[in-house]
């Protein structure tokens, strides 16, 4: 009952150039976005693991508190708002490529 | 109408079974963790919760009339709630009790483990949530079953979520029993039947709707105690989180050691796979992605996943502060450890830092809005997950399998209420069974599973052309019984069940290894799959790659 093998709705969709466009750009944003978290994130576990004492630096001669906080506070916080970067890009145009795609597709 | 009838005995029932319980449990003291006098100001504020939620129940049961209704809401949560509801599945009671123990235990480490558990949420969604969103209707099986054989891959995703389900059902059960016995000074059976009791209520009488409001509000209410309690202990401090960090250090027993990585993450191997489990086994529970499927679009998805990072991400630097301050506050003082003895073994458990910062900050009264909060949590995660395992029972199993979607709407509702009938037993049943045994090892399976079972044939099914039935199948096996085996083989288990000496499987979970194996497996047979099924299941994609992009056809199919 799903996947109607090759429908000429979404064929039509497939020879639409603004559909590439969507699928590159949006891909390439979801990449390049994983990809800051993920090196991000794993770059902080593999100092966690081989170098531990760089996390355990203090901020300043006097302080109490170590580098190591604000680095992960950081990682929370950026991660955070790369999700707000995606979405305002996805929410807007994006959405609003798809929005056109499937006006074009379906009138 | 019946169903209100029996909405309201039932939570007549509920409500006289823990007012009754009181009394007669003043008395004894049984099972592992000691039960403390009985907390009338818990109890207080956690029937206040349940009859508030009852009465959501009440009024979501007249609007729960289709199985779209049931299973997602109708669809009609707006972003900013569902943006909630997650944070409220993801922010259980193991993240307020065992993130904030383990930073008052260990320091920085503790804060590792925290940072580990967050940076899942955005990759979920820069890679999944757009996709779900548009290829699935109700379940998980939906969408791995998009494109492969119904019946055979949707009874396999439908079993991976149920067994996902089941271990997660058991540990918050058990979690619930005994937190009960220390916070409120009740028994752990009444706990555990409270909580089934009221899991069935809100599931059946007001499917998602009811179960979604649940979660908002422990939600909230768990963002608002967290945030009272981190202004109380700030304040402490003249709200500076140096004078925190300085008096932590010099109560600590590891001094200014706990301001770095410690032994706790040392191994790397360890470290990774611990991460990749709870990265990819949280995208792939089914109760958290049923929640892509009860906003009414994309727009309203993926802004969902930003305010629920949002607030996970806040919660957790809260949840860090809370077991910073309780080195101190908690830590050096006596009255919350065994016979007095400053360092020794904390009163009620080493889970138990952050309630008595509460005590200590705010008296009995927010100790008691606290252990209330802690209860509703798992109430409302017991509901997702019942609802999640009602949902691939209901639909995947009986209306798209057995019945092969000739099943009538009415018969499919009628369906999937038995099923979290069931399923509430059942809970009760293993939870009441489970009560002696040490269950940490079925949050590595919960895990474990997740990522090595649904997660391959998730993304796969979405990512790649080459996928096909016998591949998927032959992948999941493996992730399977791998990840069981992993798990089996490891301490939780082959230590601390089966009492051998040492560990075969050296690390705690599983993910790392087993995830592979399933991926390589799912790979290789499905490229050597030359059948006439596996090039249409390849040709299929496709449109369903088209589908996935821009969501056209989904609303159409939603309906059914």
């Amino acid at each position: 009952m799903h996947s109607p093998a090759n429908n000429p709705v979404y064929e039509r969709v497939r020879r639409n150039p603004k559909f590439q466009e969507l699928v590159r750009q949006r891909s390439r944003l979801a990449l390049i976005l994983s990809a800051i978290v993920l090196v991000g994130y794993y770059s902080f576990m593999m100092v966690v693991a081989f170098a531990p004492d760089l996390l355990h630096k203090p901020i300043s001669d006097e302080s109490s508190l170590s580098v190591g906080f604000p680095i992960g506070a950081g990682i929370i916080i950026l991660s955070w708002l790369l999700t707000g970067v995606y979405s305002h890009f996805a929410n807007g145009r994006f959405q609003d490529l798809t929005d056109e795609i499937t006006r074009e597709t379906l009138q | 109408m019946t169903a209100r009838r029996i909405l309201l005995a039932a939570a007549a029932a509920t409500l006289f079974a823990t007012l009754s319980a009181v009394p007669a449990l003043a008395a004894g003291d049984v099972g592992q963790l000691e039960k403390q006098p009985i907390n009338l100001s818990a109890i207080g504020m956690f029937i206040a919760f349940v009859l508030m939620t009852l009465g959501i129940t009440y009024w979501a049961a007249s609007r729960t009339r289709s199985t779209s209704d049931f299973y997602t809401a109708g669809g009609g949560i707006t972003g900013f709630q569902n943006g909630l509801a997650i944070a409220g599945d993801y922010m259980s009671a193991a993240t307020l009790l065992g993130l904030s123990s383990l930073v008052f235990a260990k320091g920085y480490d503790g804060f590792v483990y925290t940072i580990s558990f967050f940076v899942g949420w955005p990759i979920i969604l820069f890679l999944l949530a757009e996709r779900l969103r548009n290829l699935g209707h109700f379940t998980f099986a939906d969408i791995a079953s998009y494109r492969l054989d119904q019946g055979k891959i949707r009874t396999f995703a439908a079993i991976g979520s149920l067994t996902v389900v089941c271990f997660y059902l058991i540990v918050q059960m058990v979690g619930a029993g005994q937190l009960i016995k220390l916070l409120f000074g009740l028994d752990y059976n009444v706990a555990v039947i409270v909580v089934g009791v009221l899991m069935v209520v809100y599931v059946t009488f007001g499917g998602m709707i009811a179960t979604t409001w649940v979660q908002i509000i422990k939600a909230v209410l768990l963002l608002g105690g967290g945030i009272l309690l981190a202004f109380l202990a700030l304040s402490r401090f003249g709200f500076s989180l140096e004078a925190i960090a300085k008096s932590a250090i010099a109560a600590h027993k590891d001094g200014v050691k706990i301001m770095g990585p410690g032994t706790l993450l040392a191994d790397p191997v360890s470290a990774v796979s611990l991460s990749l489990g709870l990265l990819f086994g949280t995208a792939a529970l089914p109760h958290i992605m049923m929640r892509f499927f009860t906003v009414p679009n994309a727009r309203e998805a993926r802004k969902s996943v930003f305010y629920a990072s949002g607030f996970i991400g806040f919660f957790f630097l809260i949840v860090c502060v809370l077991g910073m301050a309780a080195i101190t506050i908690v830590g050096t003082d006596p009255q919350f450890f065994e016979g007095g003895k400053v360092g020794g073994k904390l009163i009620g458990g080493g889970n138990m830092p952050v309630m008595h910062l509460a005590k200590a900050l705010g008296g009995d009264l927010f100790l008691g809005f606290l252990s209330a909060v802690a209860f509703a949590t798992i109430l409302a995660v017991v509901s997702g997950l019942a609802l999640a395992g009602a949902s691939a029972i209901a639909h995947d199993l009986y209306a798209r399998v057995i019945r092969k979607g000739e099943a009538t709407e009415r018969e499919e509702m009628r369906v999937s209420k038995i099923a979290s009938l069931v399923l509430g037993v059942l809970a009760v049943v293993l939870g009441i069974a489970f009560e002696k045994q040490n269950v940490a090892f079925l949050v590595g399976l919960t895990f474990g599973v997740a990522a090595s079972v649904n997660f391959p044939v998730l993304i796969l099914s979405m990512y790649w052309k080459g996928l096909t039935t016998r591949g998927a199948l032959a992948g999941g096996i493996a992730g399977l019984i791998s990840a069981v085996t992993l798990v089996v083989l490891s301490n939780a288990v082959w230590v601390v069940v089966l009492n051998n000496p040492k560990p075969i499987f050296p690390y705690e979970q599983p993910a790392l290894f087993s995830m592979t194996l399933a991926f390589l497996v799912t790979i290789i047979v499905s490229k050597l799959d030359s059948s006439a099924s596996a090039r249409a299941e390849r040709d299929a994609f496709e449109d369903q790659f088209v589908r996935s992009q821009t969501g056209i056809g989904a609303a159409a199919a939603a309906k059914h």
